[in-house]
């Protein structure tokens, strides 16, 4: 014979489960709910980070050894490294199309970063409007990926710096690094140990037939 | 007594003797110094400094299944036996596989005294575009000639030259109808060359996947861009690109 309290204690237990699985239960079914309205109200379209604005990008062309500018208009953000890194991701971009001037694979992806350094002046000073050196990290992929050649590669690092100082007038100076470290080329010529003049479009003299 | 007086003219005669000899002695001398003085100073060596970009490790571009080390030693070689065959002396950077840092380049272009140095590089171009030359001067600014100039910028010396000198290949490579660019780039290679410097790209068309996998053997225009560079090279001997007048 079960002793009363026994009896009773087991209804209380029982009734206790039965009223928790139902809030839980209930519970899950809200986080359910929840997740399904968070779904619903999801943007199907991409934020505008910036307003769009016009870049000038300085597009390399394999065929005569020229860089030209080509005016774009893209959002741009208004800090001056993200504003760096934007510009030369559509400069990328162009390259990695297929059918690019200029062809050289890695996108946009293949900047991670731009850093901008005042170049102090004789005082040791530097002053917001004074020159800047533009420090730009490439991806070792790019690196890799870059077609090896003397007139490949200096073009892509006259365009870098050239599209740099045309959307950044105070970028005068441009240094290049990969993956944060040092490198002597690019892809076995062009020289990466060196700052190079922003402003230098040195191969513009053309073809001749 | 007697013996005495038969001596004295004997020995004034061999004195007159030793001061004729030493006369026809010091006339002979002065006739030699005349002689090597009036002779024309011999004329300056027109040297041809052939630096084949790359070597050992570093194979750089590739161009089909041979690289640019190999195919930039090829045509060095080439070079060399067309020049030497035309009479002019050729100095070679690298004569094997093995690599050759940018320092040891340049001194070796720079004790030569060469009329013209020569980088010489390869890589294919992209389909869209034809095989072409691609000339190279270096981007350091031109500056006036110093008695000593910084190892790294030593080209600076010479870019008036550089640029005569490209101006020239770029004539003849146009004129035997090959496609030309021109354009400046940083190279350590030719920065601390002493010497009219042009780095030279070869650039022939890539070639089909079945034929990459023959080889990068695009011999007909190898052997064209060859005949186009002697040429001008014979052309800048013309005019005047002896290494003693072709100082800055």
């Amino acid at each position: 014979m079960i002793p009363r309290h026994q009896t009773v204690l087991f209804v209380i237990l029982l009734l206790a489960s039965v009223i928790m699985g139902a809030v839980l239960w209930n519970q899950l079914r809200r986080a359910h709910e929840r997740l399904l309205r968070g779904q619903d109200a999801a943007p199907t379209q991409a934020p505008l980070v910036a307003p769009a604005e016009q870049a000038t990008l300085m597009v390399a062309n394999d065929a005569d050894n020229s860089v030209q500018a080509r005016i774009l208009t893209l959002p741009l953000p208004q800090n001056p490294e993200a504003r760096a890194r934007a510009v030369l991701g559509k400069l990328l971009d162009l390259y990695a199309a297929p059918d690019a001037t200029h062809p050289v694979p890695g996108g946009a992806g293949s900047v991670a970063q731009v850093f901008l350094v005042p170049i102090a002046d004789d005082t040791g000073k530097a002053s917001p409007t004074a020159p800047q050196l533009a420090v730009v990290n490439l991806t070792s992929a790019f690196a890799t990926g870059h077609p090896s050649g003397l007139q490949a590669e200096t073009l892509t690092v006259l365009s870098i710096c050239a599209t740099l100082n045309a959307n950044l007038p105070n970028v005068t100076q441009v240094r290049f690094l990969v993956d944060g470290q040092a490198r002597a080329t690019l892809a076995g010529h062009a020289d990466l140990t060196r700052t190079y003049p922003a402003g230098q479009t040195a191969p513009n003299e053309g073809a001749h037939p | 007594m007697p013996a005495r007086l038969d001596t004295r003219p004997s020995s004034e005669s061999a004195v007159q003797s030793l001061r004729r000899r030493r006369f026809i002695l010091l006339l002979t001398a002065l006739a030699i110094c005349l002689t090597v003085n009036s002779q024309a100073p011999p004329a300056p060596k027109f040297v041809v400094v052939l630096d084949a970009a790359h070597g050992g490790d570093d194979l750089g571009a590739r161009l089909g299944n041979q690289s640019e080390k190999d195919y930039t030693l090829a045509l060095s070689v080439k070079l060399r036996s067309l020049l030497m065959a035309r009479g002019i002396s050729v100095v070679t950077t690298r004569e094997s596989g093995a690599d050759v840092d940018a320092n040891r380049r340049a001194e070796i272009a720079n004790r030569a005294n060469a009329a013209a140095c020569m980088n010489l590089h390869a890589a294919f171009v992209s389909s869209k575009s034809g095989p072409a030359v691609h000339l190279f001067i270096s981007t350091l600014p031109a500056t006036a000639n110093a008695r000593f100039v910084p190892w790294k910028t030593a080209q600076s010396a010479w870019i008036t030259r550089s640029n005569e000198l490209a101006g020239v290949l770029n004539a003849a490579l146009t004129h035997a109808g090959i496609t030309v660019t021109l354009g400046q780039t940083a190279l350590p290679a030719i920065d601390s060359m002493a010497c009219p410097a042009v780095a030279i790209e070869v650039a022939p068309q890539r070639q089909t996947v079945a034929q990459d996998a023959a080889g990068a053997d695009d011999a007909g225009f190898e052997a064209q861009v060859a005949d186009a560079l002697v040429a001008a090279l014979v052309e800048w001997r013309a005019e005047g690109g002896q290494s003693g007048e072709s100082r800055p």
